[in-house]
């Protein structure tokens, strides 16, 4: 079964977010009032794998190995399968 | 002696390194490609600066999971001196050999500076020829430099003695103004537990002859080189 994911990649909290914060300086100046600004990334992962369980855990590996750095980030995964 | 310089696509410190280490100090060294396994036949590697794989992902992370990483850290095992500069360091964070992660500056700028430092310890492989507490002058040249590690981390490389370089004002206080990046507790440069890594922000092979405006950077590699000579 082919299956997709989407894996949101964000720097845990209370970490200083400097592209956040220079991009909530810059609605100001646009005059948009914003409590907070934060940033992530999204990485779109198409794969095989036999059910959605196993397309977790393969993912969840990846991110664990490469797509994040848990000293500094929180990630989050979305799955679907792809017809 | 000698000592491996390596290259990945985007390394760019590279020449400099191998510069100092073989035009200014004399002693052997050469370049190694990360496709490269073996590294038995090298006393010391240098992780040089550089924009690795375009820093994609994160600054130094496709790096750090190369083959040539897993035999750097046999090499580290074995208590052969490494160094990682500015990319370098970002490497060796992201491969687990040093603790911590840097992070995008506090001021998200590129900033290329000559910085002050403060040697915190000349109990290292690569910081013997300077005296503890002594200010140097190094240049940085860099966007993620921002050096952060959880409470428990931070305090552990204080108790071990791990912290390397602070950046500090002319006085030689750490200060915020000093601080070029938002580094925790001014961090420029830590060692791992057996010391015999070292990772640091600044270029000290951009300081290393009098026409660069500094010598500092050059006991960094004599240090390294008197290190192996010994061993």
């Amino acid at each position: 079964m082919q299956y997709q994911a989407d894996v949101t990649i964000e720097l845990k909290s209370g970490m200083l977010d400097p592209e956040g914060t220079t991009i909530k300086r810059a609605l100001e100046h646009l005059g948009y009032e914003t409590d907070s600004v934060k940033t992530a990334k999204k990485y779109t992962i198409d794969l095989q794998a036999e059910s959605i369980h196993d397309a977790r855990e393969t993912v969840e590996q990846m991110c664990q190995k490469l797509i994040a750095n848990p000293i500094i980030h929180n990630y989050a995964i979305s799955l679907r399968e792809l017809q | 002696m000698t000592i491996g310089i390596v290259q990945f696509g985007g390394s760019n410190c590279d020449l400099d390194v191998l510069h100092v280490l073989k035009g200014v100090i004399g002693v052997d060294a050469e370049l190694v490609w990360y496709k490269e396994e073996d590294l038995s036949r090298f006393d010391g590697i240098v992780i040089p600066g550089g924009f690795s794989y375009g820093d994609y992902l994160r600054a130094g992370a496709i790096a750090a999971r190369t083959p040539i990483m897993a035999s750097i850290k046999e090499l580290a095992d074995t208590g052969k001196p490494i160094i990682g500069i500015c990319n370098g360091f970002q490497v060796l964070t992201e491969s687990g050999l040093l603790d911590g992660a840097l992070t995008t500056n506090n001021y998200p700028k590129f900033r290329c500076e000559p910085t002050l430092l403060r040697v915190e310890t000349n109990d290292t492989p690569f910081t013997s020829k300077f005296k503890k507490g002594e200010i140097v002058s190094i240049p940085i040249a860099h966007m993620e430099g921002n050096f952060y590690a959880d409470e428990e981390t931070l305090s552990k490389l204080e108790d071990n003695d791990q912290v390397a370089f602070r950046y500090v004002d002319k006085d030689g206080k750490v200060t915020d103004e000093a601080n070029p990046n938002g580094s925790q507790e001014n961090i420029a440069g830590i060692v791992s537990a057996k010391k015999n890594v070292l990772g640091m922000m600044p270029h000290p092979e951009r300081a290393s002859e009098e026409i660069l405006g500094s010598k500092d950077g050059l006991r960094i590699f004599e240090s390294m080189v008197e290190f192996i000579s010994k061993n």
